[in-house]
């Protein structure tokens, strides 16, 4: 069953983009679609869903190949996210965690040095990445850090807690974020360090139990008094803040490929149903209520996608994309509850149930709206972005 | 130790051809051309052997009337070296072919030649044979396990109620079965790397058609099925009925 919607391309993708994309289809449909229901249920991380995307090179799509990735743009990274995303959520922000939080944040900002030691491992998915920013008492605002980086001899020591880091109890490698100098201007408060989970110190303190994306782990991960060496800390001193921001715009584009797959696979689900299942004498999609639920899905999924798409080139051909990323990032996860809503209602009972998957994808689409960003703040960066600081 | 492939572009398997206007060709609109399932096999274990062997080279060829190179880049994505790509032929006549591919092999010297057993477009089987034919070569078909052994390659097929066990001497032609192996997906890597490798495409040399296509028509619909009856009763005419009209018992 291919997406009707993706027959007409008006997207002109590269021969390596479309190759990619039916590659990671084929895949995701055949290995992950499969296992999605038990991990689901279970709640275990998806390890072995994590090793064949290692295998097939999938950890380290948009990391430069000297590093040990494939060297592909932001877009073939987006189109193999959203065809993920189509089997299995979790799956989805299990890979956009570890690739757009765990590893790129190396990859622009470490010193030579830094991205010869941890960013192969990552690429190759030896070892996963996890990046911690949120705390207790900052969320939305993250700007209000108080986990503390203290200067000390050879480096630094690390007090402090984080929240929701996404595949935490399973990575190997950490990137977060403390205050380094509590009396500098806001903006200027925090630098980023790379943490093995070797260091001393670091322990997970609980593994969250979730509504959605629930085999995905989320964890709070205590840092004790964590030696860090200087070596270890990412780009200069003081510079945390605009980095996160920045990394926060690419990952935006890929939570938002995520809520697309989503939409994309209940609305999959969802025409197959319509023209199998009969009531009154008819198909139900002979019926206008539900020929005009499957139109408005399929002109809200185009909509995401023509926006997540012209992002994703933004960000490869080295412009400005920072509204363009949360103005997709908003639109498509949104988009995603409304479609996978009228999805459950057109299957009606049947789509009530577990057993037909988009229950699922509901639940896991409700994180695109509140993760890397919530979309209230999707909605402050973009209207700053186009008034200014009023 | 070089390796040759042979494969084909076919429909995917879950398209549903229709006849064009002319009737006698398929209407290519909106269908998704694939690796012939079979050549997969095929590819896959020419790629194991390589890397079993730890050196050697591994060409894919494939004849294509529209000269449509998107299956080699497929199969250079999955590991394979080189392509070469014959523009001509047609999709139905297996003898031309045949007689292209055997050209074409004739210059690449080649140890192993592997083919699918069949293609599921056309379903003839026979260009496999028609090729050892053309370049003199022994040839094993439908192959469930090979192992190449200095100069022999030892092949096992599934045979009625038994496995029959083949010793050819290289250069020989192996045609795969499902079975063999478990085709990979191309890696990340080798799909970047794949349009960087060479990929040589040759003008097809007039050869005379062996088949003229006169008509396609799809296949009649199925009959509805019928309910002979209710209960026990219904047993003994179902029983006559499967054994002497749908002789499936």
């Amino acid at each position: 069953m291919n997406t009707e919607l993706q027959a007409v391309d008006p997207f002109e993708l590269t021969e390596t983009q479309k190759m990619i994309r039916d590659t990671v289809r084929d895949f995701a449909r055949e290995t992950l679609a499969p296992r999605a229901q038990e991990l689901d249920r279970k709640g275990d991380f998806p390890m072995q869903n994590f090793r064949d995307m290692a295998a097939m090179g999938l950890t380290g799509i948009p990391v430069p190949e000297a590093y040990g990735g494939a060297g592909a743009d932001t877009l073939s990274f987006i189109l193999a996210m959203e065809e993920i995303a189509k089997a299995c959520g979790s799956t989805a922000l299990t890979l956009a965690a570890h690739t757009s939080l765990g590893t790129m944040p190396i990859v622009q900002f470490g010193s030579e040095e830094q991205k010869r030691k941890y960013v192969p491992p990552n690429a190759s998915g030896e070892v996963i990445g996890s990046y911690g920013l949120t705390e207790p008492q900052a969320g939305s605002d993250s700007g209000a850090t108080r986990t503390a980086a203290t200067r000390v001899s050879g480096g630094w020591r690390v007090q402090g807690t984080k929240m929701f880091m996404t595949n935490a109890s399973v990575a190997g490698l950490f990137v977060i974020t403390a205050v380094t100098n509590k009396d500098a201007p806001k903006h200027e408060r925090i630098s980023a360090f790379i943490l093995e989970r070797s260091f001393p110190g670091i322990s997970i303190a609980k593994k969250e139990d979730k509504l959605g994306c629930r085999a995905s782990d989320t964890c709070i991960v205590n840092f004790d008094d964590v030696f860090v060496p200087e070596s270890n800390l990412l780009g200069q001193e003081g510079h945390g803040f605009s980095y996160f921001m920045q990394i926060l715009d690419g990952g935006r584009i890929g939570i938002g490929a995520m809520a697309l797959g989503l939409a994309e696979g209940g609305f999959e689900r969802c025409v197959e149903y319509s023209k199998t299942r009969s009531a009154f004498g008819r198909p139900i999609g002979a019926h206008q209520a539900i020929a005009f639920k499957i139109a408005d899905m399929a002109v809200q999924i185009q909509a995401a996608r023509h926006l997540l798409y012209h992002a994703a080139r933004l960000k490869d051909a080295g412009r400005p994309y920072k509204r363009e990323a949360s103005m997709a990032k908003l639109y498509a996860s949104e988009m995603a509850m409304r479609v996978l809503r009228e999805a459950i209602q057109v299957l009606g009972g049947y789509g009530y149930m577990t057993e037909y998957h988009i229950e699922r994808m509901y639940r896991d689409a409700k994180l695109c709206e509140i993760g890397e960003g919530t979309s209230e703040i999707q909605r402050i960066v973009i209207s700053r972005d186009l008034l200014g600081k009023l | 130790m070089i390796l040759a492939v042979c494969i084909k572009r076919v429909p995917d398997t879950n398209a549903r051809p229709q006849v064009a206007p002319d009737g006698k060709s398929i209407n290519p609109q909106g269908i998704e051309w694939v690796i012939n399932p079979y050549d997969e096999f095929a590819i896959e274990e020419a790629l194991r052997l390589k890397e079993k062997a730890g050196t050697g080279e591994v060409v894919g060829v494939s004849v294509d009337p529209d000269g449509n190179e998107s299956i080699l880049r497929k199969a250079l994505a999955m590991g394979v070296d080189r392509g070469i790509l014959v523009k001509g032929g047609s999709m139905f006549d297996g003898a031309v072919t045949a007689e292209l591919l055997a050209g074409v092999l004739k210059n690449v010297k080649a140890d192993l030649i592997l083919f699918g057993k069949q293609a599921v477009d056309s379903d003839s089987y026979q260009v496999p044979s028609l090729v050892a034919h053309h370049l003199g070569l022994p040839r094993a078909n439908v192959v469930t396990k090979l192992e190449i052994q200095g100069t022999k390659a030892v092949c096992r097929r599934q045979i009625e109620g038994n496995e029959e066990l083949l010793e050819l001497s290289t250069p020989c032609i192996v045609s795969c079965q499902k079975g063999l192996n478990e085709p990979r997906y191309p890696s990340l890597k080798g799909i970047m790397a794949a349009k960087k490798k060479p990929l040589e495409v040759l003008e097809a040399p007039p050869i005379e058609a062996r088949i003229e296509i006169l008509k396609m028509e799809p296949p009649p619909p199925r009959p509805p099925g019928r309910i002979v009856g209710k209960g026990r009763e219904a047993v003994p005419e179902l029983v006559r009925l499967l054994r002497e009209e749908a002789k499936v018992i």
